[in-house]
């Protein structure tokens, strides 16, 4: 094992140029709680780690202006919890981000973490990616901002190039008549890795019809999954039993899910179905409040 | 043998226990967190195969690399015999025993080792394994245990003879065993109804949290000294002189404190590696398991299939029970299939009995013991069945039971008659309980189920020293793993006569006190606390003869009361009483140090029985299981240290559970285990949980002093059945197979629903 060289920055630029900077293998630190993981099981063997948490920027959780967030990418799902403001405005982001792992976990657990770890089982990142979040990258070309689903492109590889990060997401207000929703399973009730997930994010008019909906499954393929059909399914109705089960069958439709000991391809299809009806009813209840 | 009085003033109390805060602030040593200085540390090389022939080794590569001080295979170790020695519970092989150590013409199974190697620091270590060449040739394995008794099945040991029946070639059953009580075939012409079902366990590992560990350090005299977390230090001993060829005296060795062992540390992996290692380098030498090892190399219960044919009449009289149970024993014979077969309708009195079971080896880690090895298994066929009896019969499973319990004077179908025993009281208790009566809500349901385990005594020593300012020491020799040092010293209290907190328990290593026989078999605050009560009272026969020297007096003129010697009576003379510290000073001038000492084979074990209550909702469109709410009724004897005894009856259920819902070694078509760790091996988390309610029964064991009965293991054999007969109260789905997890209870559901749709 050769020895690691640790370094944290207290800027964006320290970093980026710290990133750009190093030969062989370089580990950006949010939380911890997968890359300490990988250490300790000698999956990885990096020769420089950098940690982000000395860095403002991704350590704060803004509400701006216009009604939409700027998200530290090392801030942690328990105290996203604690905060009023985007608890009340999407708490199916929230929900996804700090029902990873335990408590422990949870008080380190960064959005930035899950998404760059690229896991197809990632609890938080269909929430994210129905609400429309977006990631802002610094690099040795400057910054650039993308959707968060072009980040991950297959199981632990994600689309950023040499010396580049995630500072921060940004999080678009909610809208007026809007409510999403995460919804997983696990054989137990935490620390598990989801065998499927489904995040809902809805816009419901006074009428109570869905007016536009987004629907994303986790787990049953390489990467999230966006399910168009699904979302079509529900638009235009009042989830009457019909749409719910028109939804139920196109997340089916789109699942591809593989057989491993954490679930077989059968199970993982029925229950992408059964999760998304029940996203939905709770995305909608939301949306109503 | 009974104390006669029921006021302790310990006894029954809630005493902190001596060990807590060492272990609150984290001061306790456990295995891993031994060391000594000049220390190196060793690891060991283990196949990738899960069924292959060593055709060659080849560790030059290893021994050159720099910071490598030892390398040793199979070929350190002398051969065994292959001879059947008791060893307490179980029977050992030395000849197996050797091979599971370290692999000799074969390896049998993921993880198995194949060598190990001392190095300077563990990367070394680690470094050294990667330049050793194993040559293997891999075989066809088995790992399912109806495979592994197929005619063309790869087998493991060309050499195995079975015992209890004939064999026609190889094979990998290595034990027929069969209990017959009246004659079962007239049973069931007896009977109204008769049921046949077959089940299937999967194999669980025992899930301790600290992993194996040992230091091991032999001098150039050849003295070795052992530090280890284990059940048994003497065990460890024993063992370890056998494997090394070594002299007991010349082996010494410590228990570490013990995070968890449930049966699983009941043997010797890494003990006999590191001292062998330790005696070529002069050095102590450290050896740790990780997780990972932990899944694929050490000891596992058995999995098994099971098929039950049970009969009763309309009035629901159990009339007849024929069983055939399966166990795999993993890569070498042993599996608990002989108490399975005991145990599995013991809490009943049936006239019919007749019970086969078989002890099959196929590619996986050698089985160890876990709490009430076999019964657990064995309990989830027999009570499903009568559960789904009762059901066919109108008849509440409680009901059901009590109209066929075993009371004191029934013979049990493995043979004895028992004594006092309580399993009906946990049956009264359970129907009265508001557990039974509480209303249920859809898609929930409530099941009850049964255990019966028979708990030992065995070989124990203890001695009582009296100190000079009246306090006390107790000396025992048996590793605490759950609060057995509260209840020797509360004990030991209560014969002395002094307060609980002026009594030290302390564990002493092989050196320090005479022969005990390892913690298992719920045995330690039955069996050594009878061997401290024994001891305690030696010290109080000796004080009393003190004072009777002071006192000028016979001996017997002195009796002993609430920590005081006292006249027997006024004949003997007026004398204030003396106190035991009174005494304790004066002892240098009335005889020399006062210490009590005991040592026996302690007999009259009182069996455990349990009734246990469980309540769960089951997810109809994902088929979760959420547990409701639990209460576990179990006859203690008398519960010493009531929390304690708690502890063990909550613990045994939150394993039960996880044995029951997820639970379960997972092979790939190689034959490799696939969730060597507690991410996909999955035990129960808190939040799995609801509080278990422990209600403790008291029928005392008239064979000890306090009425003890071992309480450690029948906790863990109804909680499978129990749950399946709440899976099935709620969904009218009887679960199986274990574990039922949520895609197995999916999928009984939707196959319930279309057979329905069909009919
Ligand atoms: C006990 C336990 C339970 C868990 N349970 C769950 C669970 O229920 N659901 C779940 O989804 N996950 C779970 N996880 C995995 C893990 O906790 C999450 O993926 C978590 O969100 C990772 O965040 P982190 O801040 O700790 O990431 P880190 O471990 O710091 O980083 C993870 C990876 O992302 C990279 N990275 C981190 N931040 C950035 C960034 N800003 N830009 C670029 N790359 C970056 C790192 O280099 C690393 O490769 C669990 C882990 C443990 C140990």
């Amino acid at each position: 094992m050769q020895s690691v060289q640790f370094e944290a920055p207290g800027t964006v630029d320290e970093a980026v140029a710290l990133l750009a900077g190093a030969t062989g293998d370089t580990r950006i630190l949010a939380g911890g709680t997968d890359l300490l993981v990988q250490l300790r099981a000698h999956m990885i063997n990096p020769g420089l780690i950098i940690d982000i948490k000395k860095i403002d920027e991704t350590r704060s959780l803004t509400k701006n202006a216009d009604g939409s967030y700027t998200i530290g990418a090392a801030y942690a799902g328990a105290e996203a919890t604690e905060r009023d403001d985007i608890t009340k405005d999407w708490p199916g982001v929230v929900e996804g981000w700090d029902l990873i792992g335990s408590t422990q976990i949870q008080g380190r657990a960064s959005l930035g973490g899950n998404l760059c770890n690229a896991s197809p089982a990632a609890d938080s990142v269909p929430a994210m990616i129905v609400a429309g979040m977006t990631a802002n990258i610094a690099g040795p070309k400057g910054r650039r901002t993308i959707p968060v689903q072009d980040v991950p492109v297959s199981p632990g590889k994600t689309s950023l190039g040499k010396g580049e990060f995630i500072v921060s997401f940004n999080l678009p207000g909610r809208p007026k008549g809007g409510g999403d929703a995460y919804l997983r399973l696990i054989p137990r009730t935490e620390m598990d890795i989801a065998v499927v997930g489904c995040g809902v994010a809805l816009v419901l008019d006074d009428s109570g019809t869905v007016t536009s909906a987004k629907v994303s499954l986790g787990a049953v393929s390489a990467k999230v999954l966006v399910v168009d059909a699904a979302a079509k399914a529900i638009i235009g109705t009042k989830l009457d039993d019909d749409a719910l089960a028109k939804l139920d069958a196109a997340c089916q439709a789109a699942a591809k899910p593989i057989n491993d000991k954490r679930g077989t391809i059968e199970y993982r299809t029925k229950i992408a179905g059964v999760l998304a009806r029940r996203a939905v009813k709770i995305a909608a209840e939301r949306a109503g409040s | 043998m009974s104390t006669g009085k029921t006021d302790y003033k310990w006894v029954g109390t809630r005493t902190i226990r001596p060990d807590g805060h060492d272990k609150v602030t984290g001061r306790a040593k456990f295995g891993s967190d031994f060391s000594l200085s000049g220390m190196i540390h060793g690891r060991v090389l283990r196949s990738p195969h899960a069924h292959a022939l060593i055709k060659s080794i080849d560790t030059s590569a290893a021994e050159a690399l720099a910071g490598v001080k030892a390398v040793i295979t199979s070929k350190d170790f002398k051969d065994q015999p292959s001879e059947l020695i008791p060893a307490g519970e179980a029977m050992v092989n030395y000849k197996d025993m050797t091979r599971n150590v370290m692999a000799r013409e074969k390896v049998l199974y993921d993880g198995h080792a194949v060598a190990a190697v001392a190095a300077t620091t563990v990367e070394i270590a680690e470094a050294a394994l990667e330049l050793i060449k194993v040559n293997y040739q891999v075989l066809p394995h088995v790992i399912d245990v109806d495979e592994a008794m197929a005619d063309n099945a790869p087998i493991l040991h060309d050499d195995l003879v079975p015992v209890g029946m004939d064999a026609k070639g190889p094979t990998n059953i290595a034990k027929r065993v069969e209990f017959t009580l009246g004659d079962a075939a007239k049973g069931f012409e007896q009977a109204d109804v008769i049921i046949e079902r077959s089940y299937s366990t999967a194999a669980v590992h025992q899930g301790y949290i600290e992993p194996h560990a040992v230091v091991a350090s032999v001098a150039e005299d050849g003295q070795a000294q052992i530090w280890c977390c284990t059940q048994g230090q003497f065990m460890v001993r024993t063992f370890v002189g056998q494997l090394l060829g070594m002299a007991t005296s010349s082996i010494r060795v410590t228990p570490s404190e013990i995070g968890g062992g449930f049966g699983g540390k009941t043997v010797v992996y890494l003990e006999p590696l590191a001292t062998l290692l330790s005696s070529k380098v002069g050095k102590p030498v450290k050896m740790i398991m990780s997780r990972e090892e932990v899944f694929r190399a050490s000891g596992p219960t058995s999995a098994s299939t099971m098929t039950y044919k049970i009969g009763a009449t309309k009035a629901g009289k159990i009339t007849a029970v024929d069983a055939t149970l399966k166990l795999l024993a993993g890569a070498f014979p042993g599996s608990p299939v002989q108490p399975a077969a005991m145990c599995a309708v013991a809490p009943y009195d049936v006239e019919n009995v007749h019970i086969v079971g078989y002890d099959v080896v196929a590619n996986r880690p050698k089985v160890a013991a876990y709490r009430a090895p076999g019964a657990p298994i064995s309990a989830f066929g027999a009570e499903s069945i009568i559960d789904e009896l009762a059901k066919e019969l109108g008849l509440d499973p409680l009901k059901m039971r009590q109209l066929n319990a075993a009371k004191t004077g029934t013979k049990a179908a493995y043979g004895p008659t028992f004594r006092n025993i309580g399993y009906q009281e946990t049956l009264d208790a359970a129907v009265a309980h508001d557990h039974y009566k509480a209303p249920l809500g859809p898609n929930q349901g409530r099941g009850v189920a049964s255990g019966f385990w028979f708990n030992i005594g065995g070989e124990s020593s203890a001695t009582v020293n009296i100190n000079e300012d009246g306090t006390a020491v107790v000396i025992s020799g048996n590793p605490d793993i759950g609060g057995s040092r509260a209840s020797l010293a509360m004990m030991a209290a209560e014969e002395l006569g002094i307060d609980y907190h002026d009594v030290r328990p302390i564990i002493g290593d092989t050196a320090s006190i005479g022969y005990n026989f390892l913690t298992g078999g719920s045995r330690v605050t039955f069996a050594t606390g009878l061997a401290v009560v024994e001891a305690a009272r030696d010290a109080v026969r000796q004080l009393c003869e003190r004072a009777a020297k002071i006192w000028e007096v016979d001996a017997e003129g002195v009796i002993w009361d609430d920590g005081h010697a006292k006249p027997a009576s006024t004949n003997v003379g007026e004398f204030d009483p003396l106190s035991l510290a009174q005494l304790a000073a004066q002892a240098a001038k009335t005889g020399g140090p006062i210490s009590g000492h005991n040592a026996q084979n302690v007999q009259g074990a009182g069996p455990g029985f349990a009734t246990h209550i469980c309540d769960v909702e089951v997810d109809p469109e994902t088929g979760h299981v959420t547990v409701l709410r639990y209460t576990s009724i179990q006859d203690v004897g008398r519960a010493i240290h009531p929390s304690y005894v708690e502890g063990q009856i909550q613990g045994g259920a939150a394993q039960g559970i996880g044995w029951a819902l997820n639970e379960e070694y997972i092979y790939n078509a190689q034959g490799k285990l696939d969730n060597p760790g507690f991410l996909d091996y999955r035990i129960p988390v808190a939040s799995d949980l609801p509080m278990i309610e422990a209600v403790m029964i008291e029928v005392p064991n008239d064979r000890h002093p306090y009425g003890v009965r071992g309480v450690g293991e029948v906790p863990l054999v109804p909680p499978m059945a129990a749950v399946a007969n709440a899976i099935e109260s709620a969904t009218g789905v009887r679960m199986e197979n274990l574990p039922m997890s949520p895609p197995r209870v999916l999928a009984a559901i939707d196959a319930a629903q279309l057979r329905q749709a069909a009919e």
